[in-house]
């Protein structure tokens, strides 16, 4: 089992890049000793040989003999030399920092705000208390009942604030939302205008009716509750209405979902389909997108015949011999490819009958002890990671096979399939249940970060983020090895009347078509 | 032989008249009717124009009566002992053929191929 397959995931993507960099089958053939196949993982050397002329006629003798043979060669990941995972992961250390400010921005802005909003009532209540309690007016039977209604409202209005503002932020935008500025400003702005008021009504002139004073308070809890409800209506429930239809298409293999989401902004749209992308989406696995580009590269190598030198006479020929030979592969490349795929199905299912018989031939060997077994040997009585631990070797060649020939070996490592197993003794699962992890591949989420290859997501998009989805609005959401192309669609408008049937119309006729001999 | 509602029907009809065979105590003609108002004329595999509810004839006996007497299938009954039958359910078409009291049957019938022939002679005769 391969126990390095991250390292395996980055240095196959380094390794692809390197082989598409080769011009031409005769630096193919004549580097074939260097040039190494698919399973070995270890250092590789890709050499880049400009098409070199062989004729021995040249008037100039001014090029170098050894112009042709001076190699670049750039060599890939190897043990000693610092792989891309580990240099993406230095930068990271330094972002992971900046992010954590980013993310508790919002949350810090919130906290302030609230206290601001909930201290201010008491403060209105408090200074005539503390600064003239002589000339003040006794507050009566009404006033007190007010004070239960401000204590009240502003414990209410406490748990709103933490509800809907102070949570941890799911995501960092790269702007910030529209509404929630809105309303922090209006916010502010309905506080300052009612210090602004106090400040010159009552604390200048001393008002000395504590019962409006109180009233005045009360007054500004309810509007701070209903700027709290336009926050709900606009941050929580405007986008519960579906009204748009994406369509969400990745680049590399084409995999397309179609979600219902309501009114957002661009950047909030981004981010519900990125959380539904981890949901819904099957790993992406660069391992199986190999063949196209090997398809690909052939082509491209067949046609282009460049000649750097001048010399024409004697590679005139040589290069028309080329261009047939390469339309010639390119009638059979179809060809090439159907009997390709229908091998590779041959294979794949064969390899899959084998590693269902090899797991349920496992699953039979452990049961769950029952009463009467209690008095079998302790050395059989086994717990459930001993379990898993007996039966793995049996299937796990299997499993290893099917995985090599689906590409799919570096999604799951040993001790993953080990805790899975166990997982699935403990709760009675069938062999089959088992076997589904890895028949198919599942959604991104399933399997740990370090297998996404989509972390870092870049929103591309021609209109402001911030603005509104609308009918027709396409963005692109790039990560580092494919990207997500979303179009939005309204969704119709539907018209729909009714029509009313008397229970009693429903009659029928029997139609016959007799025939009587007479 | 297309029935146009508020015309009167026109078509080339054929005499034939059919004696009944008395077997053990049943009178039967040799041949079996299909259609009528109650009936659907979409079925009908004779009828040229489906939403024609006549009464056709379906199938014929060989050797019976109706075959000696020239009666063929897929012929429309356009009169039966001079009482029209093109308006008339099944049932009563077939009690109208199979009254015990009459021993002979005198129906008019209506094909396509008689038509056709009356046109060819009209149509000769022009020529002449």
């Amino acid at each position: 089992m391969d126990t390095e397959s991250t390292h395996s995931g980055y240095s196959y993507h380094s390794s692809r890049s390197g082989r598409s960099n080769r011009h031409g089958d005769r630096s193919r053939e004549r580097h074939k000793a260097s040039s190494s196949k698919d399973s070995s993982r270890s250092e590789r050397s890709v050499v880049i040989n400009p098409p070199d002329t062989p004729s021995q006629d040249s008037p100039t003798d001014m090029r170098d003999d050894n112009w042709g043979e001076t190699t670049t060669a750039v060599t890939g990941t190897s043990e000693l030399s610092v792989s891309q995972e580990e240099v993406v992961g230095l930068g990271k250390g330094i972002q992971d920092r900046t992010q954590g400010f980013r993310r508790y921005l919002p949350l810090a802005v919130g906290s302030c705000v609230g206290l601001l909003v909930l201290a201010t009532p008491l403060v209105f209540l408090l200074l005539p208390a503390v600064m003239w309690p002589d000339r003040l007016q006794a507050c009566g039977a009404a006033c007190e009942g007010l004070f239960l209604s401000i204590s009240f409202k502003l414990l209410i209005l406490l748990v709103a604030i933490w509800a809907l503002f102070l949570r941890p932020g799911r995501a960092s935008l790269p702007r910030v939302c529209v509404y929630r500025a809105f309303l922090t400003t209006l916010t502010l702005l309905l506080t300052m205008s009612y210090w602004l008021f106090y400040g010159v009504r009552i604390l200048d002139a001393q008002d000395e009716d504590y019962h409006g004073i109180v009233q005045f308070s009360v007054s500004l809890v309810d509007s701070q509750l209903f700027v709290h409800y336009l926050a709900v209506v606009l941050l929580e429930l405007r986008q519960l209405q579906l009204c748009y239809s994406v369509c969400v298409i990745r680049s590399t293999d084409g995999e397309t979902r179609h979600y219902n989401i309501g009114q957002l902004s661009i950047q909030r749209a981004a981010l519900s389909i990125l959380e539904y992308y981890y949901r819904d989406f099957p790993l992406h696995n660069p391992a199986l997108l190999s063949a196209s580009k090997h398809r690909a590269a052939k082509h491209l190598a067949g046609l282009k015949v460049y000649n750097v030198d001048g010399a024409q006479s004697g590679n005139g020929n040589q290069s028309r011999a080329m261009v047939t030979a390469a339309s010639k592969r390119k009638d059979s490349a179809h060809n090439e490819l159907y009997y390709e795929e229908a091998d590779y199905e041959r294979r794949v299912r064969k390899r899959r009958a084998r590693l269902v018989v090899a797991v349920e031939e496992a699953f039979t060997h452990v049961r769950r002890m029952k009463k009467e077994d209690e008095r079998a040997s302790p050395s059989d009585i086994m717990d459930v990671r001993e379990a898993a631990l007996a039966i793995f070797p049996s299937m796990a060649r299997a499993l290893q096979k099917y995985l090599r020939t689906t590409r799919r070996q570096h999604c799951h490592s040993m001790e993953s399939i080990q805790k899975h197993l166990a997982f699935c003794l403990v709760n009675n699962m069938s062999p089959k249940a088992f076997l589904e992890a890895y028949l198919a591949p599942g959604p991104t989420l399933q399997y740990g970060p370090e297998r996404w290859m989509a972390d870092q997501w870049t929103l591309v998009s021609e209109a402001s983020v911030t603005s509104g989805i609308k009918e027709g609005t396409e963005f692109l959401l790039k990560c580092l090895d494919f990207s997500l192309a979303v179009t939005v669609k309204s969704i119709p408008y539907i018209r729909l009347t009714e029509e009313y049937i008397d229970p009693k119309s429903h009659k029928f006729i029997l139609l016959l078509q007799s025939e009587t001999s007479v | 032989m297309a029935y146009v509602p508020g015309n009167p029907v026109t078509a080339v009809v054929e005499r034939i008249e059919i004696q009944k065979l008395r077997e053990g105590e049943h009178l039967i003609l040799g041949f079996s009717i299909g259609g009528g108002i109650d009936q659907d004329p979409l079925q009908n595999p004779f009828s040229e124009d489906k939403t024609d509810k006549g009464v056709y004839v379906t199938r014929i006996t060989p050797g019976g009566p109706a075959d000696k007497a020239g009666l063929r299938k897929g012929d429309k009954i356009m009169q039966v002992n001079g009482w029209d039958v093109t308006m008339m359910t099944h049932d009563q078409a077939r009690k109208r053929l199979t009254k015990k009291k009459e021993d002979v049957v005198r129906l008019l019938v209506t094909r396509k191929s008689l038509e056709e022939a009356v046109k060819k002679s009209m149509g000769h005769s022009y020529k002449q």
